[in-house]
C-alpha cells in the first residue's frame, strides 16, 4: 500500500481495462473489417451479454448497430466506437453529481444497499470528500447488527475527521438515526451521513426497519433524508434489477453509488438500469482507499466497458 | 421483464403437443429460451454455451414422456444435466490431521469473515473438533475486531489480536498457537482481494505456502454476474482452491454463479451461506439450485409426475401379463432392475393403486442392492430360449449359467425357486378370479429375492 497514488483516470482506466479485457479481445477478435451481418452482431451482442448489460439491452444495442450499419464494410475501431456511443448515450442522462443541497442544514443521506456492498467504506470516502469542501460532517452509525461494524465506521470517522454518532450493539437504527439528526441539528452540521446494517431486498422485515428509519427522521425534518444512495456493487449480476425495484420502493432510493470497479466486473448492469429507472449515478469506487471515490464519466465508462480505453486517455 | 422459463416455453410449445422423439426443431428452440433464461439467471456466457450445447446433444432424438410438451421436456432434461453439472452429493470438509487448516479465500464483501465464523461453529459443534480462528486481515478497519466478536458468540476459541503484524506473522503466530494448545481445526480469515491484485494474491501464496492448508475454501456471493468465471478461475490458478461457499443464498438472486464457479474450476460447491446469523450455513444441494437457476420447479415435478405415470402404464401391462400367466424370466429381470432403481422401495408392481403391502415388505426385506445385481447377472447368463422356458434348465445348464454369471449353482436354483413360486402364485391367481385378488394378497415371500 506504499505505492505512490496513482491518478484519478490511470486507476479508473486500470480498472476499467481489466474489467473490458476480455470484451476487448473478444471483439476485437471478431471484428476485422468484414462485412456487418448477422453472425458479427449476435458475437457482438454476446461480448456485451459478458460485460453484464443483461440479454434485454444488448439485444436492443445490436439492433441499434443493425440498423446503421448493417451489411457494410466495419473496422473493429468503428464497431466499438459505435457500441460505446450507444451506452454513453444512455448513461448521460444518469450521470449526476450528489447534488449540494446548501437550503438543508443539515442535509441528511441515508446509505443502504445489500450486504458487503461498501456502504461503510462509501460512507467514509464521501465524508472525507465532504471535509475536504469545507464542510462540516457527521456520520451515524446505524448498523447496530454487523458484529463491529460500528468500530468500522469509527475508524472512517477518524480518517475523515468526522464525529461518529454511536448507539448499544443490537440498539434501535432508526431510534440512532433520529438521536444523530437531533445532534446534527443542534450542533450545526453540513452533512449528516447514515450508515445502514446491509440487507438483502428479499428481507420483508429488514425492509421494513429501513423504511421505519426514514419515517423516523422525517418526524424531526419532512423532507429528510434529502437524499437516499443505494450502494451497488460492480461484481452484481441481473440481481441488481430486483435491488433496485425493491430499495426504491421501500425508501425512495434517489440515486446509486457503483462500487468495486476496480475489480474485472464491468458494472455493465448499470446501463439496463439506466434504461430502466434513470436514477443518478453519482459517483463510482474504485479501490479501497479513502480517495477512491470519484464522479461517474458516462464516456469514459462506455469506452472503457468496451476497452477503448487508449483513445480516451 | 424476466419472464419465467416455464412461461416463455409454455408459449412456444403450445401448439406443439407432439408426441414421440424431440426433433432438431423442437430442441433448438427450446434452447433458445433457456440460453436466455440462463443468461438471465447470471450463468456466465462461455459456461452457458458449453452447457447447451451438451444438452442438445442429449436431447435430439429424445423420447417425450407422453402427456408433457417436448418443451417441458426438454426443461427436464436440461434440470438433470444441470444437477449433474453441480456436482452430486454433498461435499464434506476434508480435515486431515490436527492442526488442520481451512484457508478463507475471496473478493472484498463476499462474506468470508461471517463463513469462517459459521463454519468454525459448525465444525466445533457438529463435528466436535476444537476449533481456533484468526484473522489475517490487517487491512479493512476492524475486521480482526469483527471476527473476534463472532467467534464470541461462536463460543470458539480466536487468536488475540496484536498490532504491528502483517498477514504472514499473524499466520505464523496462529499455526503455532493452534499446535500449541491442541486444536483439532484452524481457520484462517482473509482480507478481501480482487483476483487481479497481484500483490495481494502473492500474500496468499505466501500464506497457502506456510500453513499448508486441507482446504483452501472460495467464498464468493450468489448475487455475483458474469465475473464469477474470472474471479473462481484466477483465485483457482493462483492458490489453488479445494472447494466454494456460496454466500447469499437468501436472497432472491437466482444464483447462476454457482454453475459458473463451478463449472470453470471443477471444484465442489461444500456449503451454502443462507443468512448472517451464524447458525444460517447450509450444505449445498445440486436439485435446489438447478430449480432455483431455471426457476422451474413446477416443470421438473410435472415430468416427474408424467414419468410415473408411464411406470404405472407399464406396471398395469405388467400385471395383465401377470394375470395371464406368462412372465417369463426376463419380465422378472425388470421387475428386479426397477426395484434396483427405486433404492429397494419396490418395482413397479409397488406403484399400483393397493400395493402399500407389496412396498412394505420389500422395504422389511430390506433388499441388498448386490444381491438383485447376483441374480441380473444369473439371468443374463441365460440363453433367451431359457429365459423363455425356465423348465429346459437343468444340471450342465445352470453350471454354464453360474460360472457365467460368477455365482453358484445354489445360486441360480434359488433364483429358478423364487421364478416358479411366482407362477404358482400365478395360477393361485387366476383360481381366486384374477388380477384383483393377486394385488390384494401380495406377492409371496419367496418372489422377495433373499
Ligand atoms: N476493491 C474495492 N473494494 C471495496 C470498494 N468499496 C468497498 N470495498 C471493500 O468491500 C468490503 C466491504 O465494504 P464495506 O464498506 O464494509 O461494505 P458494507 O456494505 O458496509 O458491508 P455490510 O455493512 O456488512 O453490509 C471491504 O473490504 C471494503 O474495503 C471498492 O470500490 N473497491
Ligand atoms: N444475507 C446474508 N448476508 C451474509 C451472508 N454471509 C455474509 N453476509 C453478510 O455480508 C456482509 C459481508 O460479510 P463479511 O463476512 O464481512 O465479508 P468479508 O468477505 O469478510 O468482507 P471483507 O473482509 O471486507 O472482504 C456482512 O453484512 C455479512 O453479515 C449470507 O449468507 N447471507
Ligand atoms: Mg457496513
Ligand atoms: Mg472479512
Amino acid at each position: 500500500m506504499s505505492e505512490p497514488k496513482r491518478g484519478f483516470w490511470q486507476r479508473l482506466r486500470a480498472g476499467l481495462a481489466r474489467s473490458s479485457s476480455a470484451l476487448k479481445a473478444t471483439i476485437g477478435s471478431i471484428v476485422r473489417r468484414r462485412r456487418l451481418d448477422q453472425a458479427l452482431l449476435d458475437e457482438l451482442e454476446e461480448a456485451l451479454i459478458l460485460a453484464d448489460l443483461g440479454v434485454e439491452v444488448a439485444q436492443e444495442l445490436v439492433e441499434g448497430l443493425r440498423r446503421e450499419r448493417f451489411g457494410r464494410e466495419v473496422s473493429e475501431e468503428e464497431v466499438r466506437t459505435l457500441l460505446a456511443t450507444h451506452i454513453a448515450r444512455i448513461l448521460e442522462p444518469v450521470a449526476q453529481p450528489l447534488p449540494e443541497r446548501p437550503q438543508h442544514r443539515p442535509r441528511t443521506i441515508l446509505v443502504a444497499g445489500v450486504n458487503g456492498v461498501g456502504k461503510t467504506t462509501t460512507i467514509g470516502k464521501l465524508a472525507a470528500a465532504m471535509r475536504r469542501q469545507g464542510k462540516r460532517v457527521i456520520l451515524a452509525a446505524c448498523d447496530t447488527f454487523r458484529a463491529a461494524a460500528v468500530e468500522q465506521l469509527a475508524i472512517w470517522g477518524e480518517r475523515s475527521g468526522c464525529p461518529v454518532v454511536t448507539g448499544a450493539a443490537g440498539a434501535d437504527p432508526a431510534g440512532l438515526a433520529y438521536e444523530a439528526l437531533q445532534r446534527a441539528r443542534r450542533e450545526g452540521y453540513d452533512e449528516l451521513l447514515i450508515d445502514t446494517a446491509g440487507r438483502l431486498q428479499n428481507r420483508r422485515e429488514l425492509m421494513e426497519e429501513l423504511a421505519k428509519i426514514v419515517r423516523v427522521l422525517r418526524k424531526l425534518d419532512p423532507s429528510a433524508p434529502q437524499d437516499v444512495l443505494l450502494v451497488l456493487d460492480a461484481t452484481t449480476g441481473q440481481n441488481a434489477h430486483s435491488q433496485m425495484t425493491i430499495f426504491r420502493e421501500m425508501v425512495d432510493v434517489t440515486g446509486l453509488v457503483v462500487t468495486k470497479l476496480d475489480g474485472t466486473a464491468k458494472g455493465g448492469v448499470v446501463v439496463a438500469l439506466a434504461r430502466r429507472f434513470g436514477l443518478p449515478v453519482h459517483a463510482i469506487g474504485v479501490g479501497e482507499d479513502i480517495e477512491d471515490l470519484r464522479p461517474f464519466d458516462p464516456e469514459a465508462f462506455a469506452r472503457a466497458l468496451l476497452g477503448l480505453e487508449e483513445t480516451v486517455f | 421483464m424476466f419472464e419465467n422459463l416455464t412461461t416463455r416455453l409454455g408459449n412456444l410449445f403450445d401448439r406443439l403437443r407432439r408426441r414421440g422423439a424431440l426433433t432438431e426443431a423442437d430442441v433448438d428452440a427450446a434452447l433458445r429460451e433457456i440460453r436466455v433464461a440462463l443468461l438471465e439467471a447470471d450463468v456466465a456466457l462461455p459456461v452457458v454455451r458449453d452447457f447447451v450445447q451438451s444438452v442438445r446433444e442429449r436431447a435430439v432424438g429424445h423420447e417425450v414422456v407422453r402427456s408433457v410438451t417436448p418443451g417441458q421436456m426438454v426443461v427436464k432434461i436440461v434440470h438433470d444435466r444441470l444437477v449433474e453439472l453441480l456436482g452430486g452429493a454433498h461435499a464434506e470438509l476434508r480435515l486431515g490431521s490436527p492442526p488442520a487448516v481451512v484457508l478463507m479465500v475471496g473478493l472484498q464483501g463476499s462474506g468470508k469473515t461471517t463463513t469462517t465464523a459459521k463454519l468454525a461453529r459448525f465444525v466445533q459443534q457438529k463435528l466436535r473438533r476444537r476449533v481456533l480462528v484468526a484473522s489475517l486481515d490487517v487491512r479493512r478497519p476492524a475486521a480482526r475486531e469483527q471476527l473476534a466478536t463472532l467467534a464470541r458468540q461462536a463460543e470458539v476459541a480466536s487468536l488475540p489480536i496484536l498490532e504491528g503484524e502483517d498477514a504472514l506473522l499473524i499466520a505464523r503466530r496462529a499455526l503455532d498457537a493452534a499446535r500449541r494448545g491442541g486444536f483439532d481445526v484452524l481457520f484462517l480469515d482473509t482480507a478481501g482481494r480482487l483476483h487481479v491484485d497481484e500483490e495481494l494474491m502473492a500474500e496468499l501464496v505466501a500464506v497457502r505456502d506456510l500453513a499448508r492448508p486441507a482446504e483452501i475454501l472460495l467464498v464468493a456471493d450468489a448475487l455475483t454476474g458474469q465475473d464469477a468465471v474470472n474471479v473462481a478461475r484466477t483465485f483457482d490458478e493462483r492458490v489453488g482452491i479445494t472447494g466454494i461457499v456460496l454466500t447469499r443464498l437468501d436472497g432472491d438472486a437466482r444464483g447462476g454463479a454457482a454453475l459458473s464457479m463451478r463449472a470453470v474450476t471443477g471444484k465442489p460447491i461444500k456449503f451454502v451461506g443462507v443468512g448472517e446469523k451464524l447458525e444460517a450455513l447450509q450444505p449445498f444441494h445440486p436439485e435446489r439450485m438447478a430449480a432455483r437457476i431455471l426457476d422451474m420447479g413446477d416443470v421438473v415435478s410435472l415430468v416427474e409426475k408424467a414419468a410415473e405415470v408411464v411406470d404405472r402404464e407399464q406396471a398395469e401391462k405388467m400385471a395383465r401379463k401377470l394375470a395371464k400367466g406368462r412372465f417369463d424370466l426376463s419380465d422378472l429381470k425388470s421387475q428386479l432392475e426397477q426395484m434396483r432403481r427405486m433404492g429397494g422401495m419396490g418395482g413397479i408392481l409397488a406403484q399400483l393403486p393397493g400395493m402399500g403391502k407389496i412396498r412394505q415388505q420389500l422395504a422389511e426385506a430390506k433388499l441388498d442392492e448386490k444381491m438383485i445385481i447376483r441374480q441380473c447377472a444369473i439371468i443374463d447368463s441365460m440363453t433367451p430360449e431359457e429365459r423363455r422356458h425356465p423348465e429346459i434348465i437343468h444340471a450342465s445348464r445352470k453350471r454354464r449359467i453360474a460360472r457365467g454369471s460368477g455365482t453358484t449353482v445354489q445360486d441360480v436354483n434359488r433364483l429358478l425357486k423364487q421364478h416358479r413360486q411366482l407362477q404358482d402364485m400365478l395360477k393361485r391367481v387366476q383360481k381366486a378370479g384374477g388380477l384383483k385378488g393377486l394385488l390384494g394378497r401380495g406377492l409371496p415371500p419367496g418372489l422377495l429375492p433373499r
